[in-house]
């Protein structure tokens, strides 16, 4: 099978999407220009016309009622933002309107939006373009809200958001765009609210959250050439959420630490951790633990971001801490990927 | 007649500004910058002019393309670079970095790159003004795109609406990242405004430093006076929307659509004035450089101050 890219990945999605259904458009800030969201709406315009792949101006609250009213008139939009803290301009409108328009007309209009929005990291991004909020979403309900860590699913899983007759929100974290792997290149899905294992393991359950699945797997390897076996689990959708999976692996291994992409105070990871500690109680070999973003806004200077951002070696140690093992030296490993690859400007 | 004394203090600051710009592009690949820049090259007339006619005690907000409004204000040179570079001797202590500028102390009270949400922020800042009945005024700066944000003409009706002294500045360079103005835009400022009976004016001459003067003069009187203002500048960035290169080679516009503004603009035209300060420029620009290199990393500690 061929390789693509995670940008790769959700290009083929859309383009497959549009190509399938001529309701399907896809707009927002810079989405048909030249830096066309990191490559991610790269050749739409061309293929499909600006009726079908538009600009918009600076308006992102309009641009979600817009979406809105497209979606209950049959249209499928793909609305854009090239982050996350843009999105929030919207809140009104995914908040107020967009989530509860099915329940509020008693089912009989749908709302097949979905919105797109990227997390940033690196490279000085700051207390503005490193948000994820994904707990300000999925506490809403009747939005959908998913985050995608691979390749192959952000392919299946966007297109199965396309498809779906909810709105639903994509988180995408910037660098997961370089991950590869193959793909199929036919159309799939991956359905919604389905969780994946992405690692079996026997003496601890790491439940990551997007860019963190990353750090897992690196720490999970370190962790088993000390005979210790991580097993982790990725949601990839956080509403409505794959319980069942999340649980059954920690009553196996009857320990659970919560890697989130996001700040821990009242983040998803609270929720996650009720949710085990209220359902598994009697089977906790000890207390969930949550790890996060430093309880600060985001830096801008990379000293301080290495300290606000958690990584695999912070997983590691908790892993340590929690079986009662000696921390190991890690001196030897390398803990920053992308942090060295990823040199700007934005 | 033009008055060379002010033409030499104009020409200098928006020197050193392109000079600082320079400078920053030439350290970028060496990654001691390490933060998203948004070069105002070629729009530092905008803010020498506008910072010059403006009183000292008069408060600007900004955007992350504020170096010149930072220099022009009469921020320190040294500490924005330690802010550049991440230091702890910089402005925050590189908690803020490039995007994020601010000198309380000479008057930039915030910059945002949440695009046009500073604008309100001048608004309220206004009103601390008229409740002190102060003569002081307050500036909000943002770009074309920042008037497409509902905030913008939010703010602009209740300006009205509480007629207080602020200032609305618009550095319209056409474009919004690779989006240019008219597929982004209905409507022309200046009308706009005065749907709101706000004055507004349109200066097309952005590269002059005396008229974008002579033009927040005359506005800033108004302001003054107590009615709110819209002024418009015509301006032009010749560096890609964000970092230290160029982009005519993207092909969403060509070098051709900035070469009548170069053609104006004095850092080229009056080449022999800028060859002689250079000189002394360059050594203030390697002294703030040195203070940054100097200058130390922060750490843990210094991750956990100032949140509340
Ligand atoms: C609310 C919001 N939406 C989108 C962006 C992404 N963005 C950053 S700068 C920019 C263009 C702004 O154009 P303009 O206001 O004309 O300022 P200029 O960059 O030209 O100085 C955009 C869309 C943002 N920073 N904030
Ligand atoms: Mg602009």
């Amino acid at each position: 099978m061929r390789k693509l890219d995670y940008a790769g990945a959700i290009r083929e999605a859309t383009t497959q999407e549009m190509e399938r259904d001529p309701r399907v458009f896809v707009y927002g800030i810079g989405v048909p220009t030249w830096s066309s969201i990191f490559g991610t709406t790269k050749g739409l315009v061309e293929k499909f016309g600006p009726e079908r792949c538009f600009d918009t101006p600076i308006s992102e609250d309009a641009m979600t009622g817009f979406g809105l009213g497209a979606a209950i008139r049959g249209l499928r939009p793909i609305h854009v933002h090239i982050r996350v803290d843009f999105m929030i301009l919207a809140t009104n409108q995914l908040v107020n309107m967009v989530s509860n328009y099915i329940y509020s007309t008693g089912g009989r209009l749908k709302v097949p939006l979905v919105v797109r929005a990227v997390i940033g990291r690196g490279w000085g991004q700051g207390a503005q373009h490193s948000k994820s909020l994904f707990s300000n979403f999925t506490h809403i309900p009747g939005l959908k809200v998913i985050a995608p860590t691979t390749p192959s699913d952000v392919k299946g899983m966007l297109t199965a958001a396309i498809r779906d007759d909810n709105p639903v929100i994509c988180f995408e974290h910037r660098w997961l765009y370089w991950a590869e792997e193959e793909v199929p290149e036919e159309a799939y899905e991956v359905p919604l609210g389905v969780g994946r294992i992405l690692r079996p393991g026997r003496d601890v359950t790491v439940v990551g959250l997007s860019w963190m699945n990353v750090e897992a797997r690196l720490a999970a390897d370190i962790l088993a050439r000390r005979g210790v076996s991580v097993e982790i689990v990725d949601p990839r959708t956080l509403a409505p959420l794959d319980e069942g999976l999340i649980l059954d692996s920690v009553r196996r291994t009857g320990r659970c630490i919560i890697a989130d992409c996001d700040w821990v105070d009242s983040g998803f990871s609270a929720e996650l951790s009720a949710r085990i500690h209220e359902k598994c109680f009697g089977q906790l070999k000890a207390p969930v633990r949550r790890i996060g973003f430093a309880h600060t806004p985001c830096p801008t200077v990379r000293e301080l971001e290495n300290e606000f951002y958690p990584n695999a070696r912070t997983i590691v140690h908790a892993v340590e801490d929690m079986l009662g093992l000696e921390a190991a030296n890690l001196d030897g490993e390398d803990f920053f990927s992308h942090e060295r690859r990823f040199r700007g400007p934005f | 007649m033009k008055d060379e004394a002010t033409y030499r203090r104009l020409f200098r600051t928006a020197l050193l500004i392109r000079l600082v710009e320079e400078r920053i592009i030439a350290l970028y690949p060496s990654d001691r910058i390490q933060s998203p820049v948004h070069l105002s090259i070629g729009q530092e007339a905008v803010a020498v002019g506008v910072c010059d006619g403006l009183r000292p005690d008069d408060l600007v907000f900004a955007t992350y393309r504020s170096h010149g409004f930072y220099i022009a204000k009469g921020g320190r040179l040294d500490a924005m670079f330690a802010e550049l570079y991440g230091r702890t001797d910089g402005i925050s202590g590189g908690k803020a970095g490039s995007m994020h500028l601010t000198a309380p102390q000479v008057g930039l009270m915030g910059s945002s790159a949440v695009v046009a949400s500073t604008i309100p922020h001048a608004v309220g800042a206004a009103l601390s003004f008229k409740r002190r009945g102060s003569d002081r005024i307050a500036v909000t700066v943002f770009g074309d795109g920042a008037t497409e944000e509902g905030v913008y003409h939010e703010s602009l009706n209740f300006a009205a609406l509480m007629e207080v002294p602020v200032l609305f500045l618009c550095e319209d360079n056409g474009l919004a990242v690779h989006s240019h103005r008219p597929v982004r835009q209905a409507y022309r400022l200046a009308e706009h405004a005065a749907a709101f009976g706000i004055g507004s004016r349109r200066l097309e001459e952005g590269w002059d430093m005396l008229a974008v003067r002579e033009a927040t003069l005359q506005a800033a009187a108004k302001v003054r006076a107590g009615a709110p203002f819209v002024l418009e500048i015509a301006t032009s960035r010749y560096k890609e929307h964000v970092g230290v290169g160029e982009d005519f080679h993207f092909g969403y516009r060509t070098s051709a659509s900035v070469d009548a503004f170069k053609r104006r603009d004095p850092l080229i035209v009056d080449a022999a004035l800028a060859k002689a300060l250079e000189p002394e420029l360059e050594r203030e620009i390697d002294a703030a450089v040195a203070f940054a290199e100097a200058s130390p990393a922060p750490g843990r500690p210094e991750l956990l101050t100032d949140i509340i």
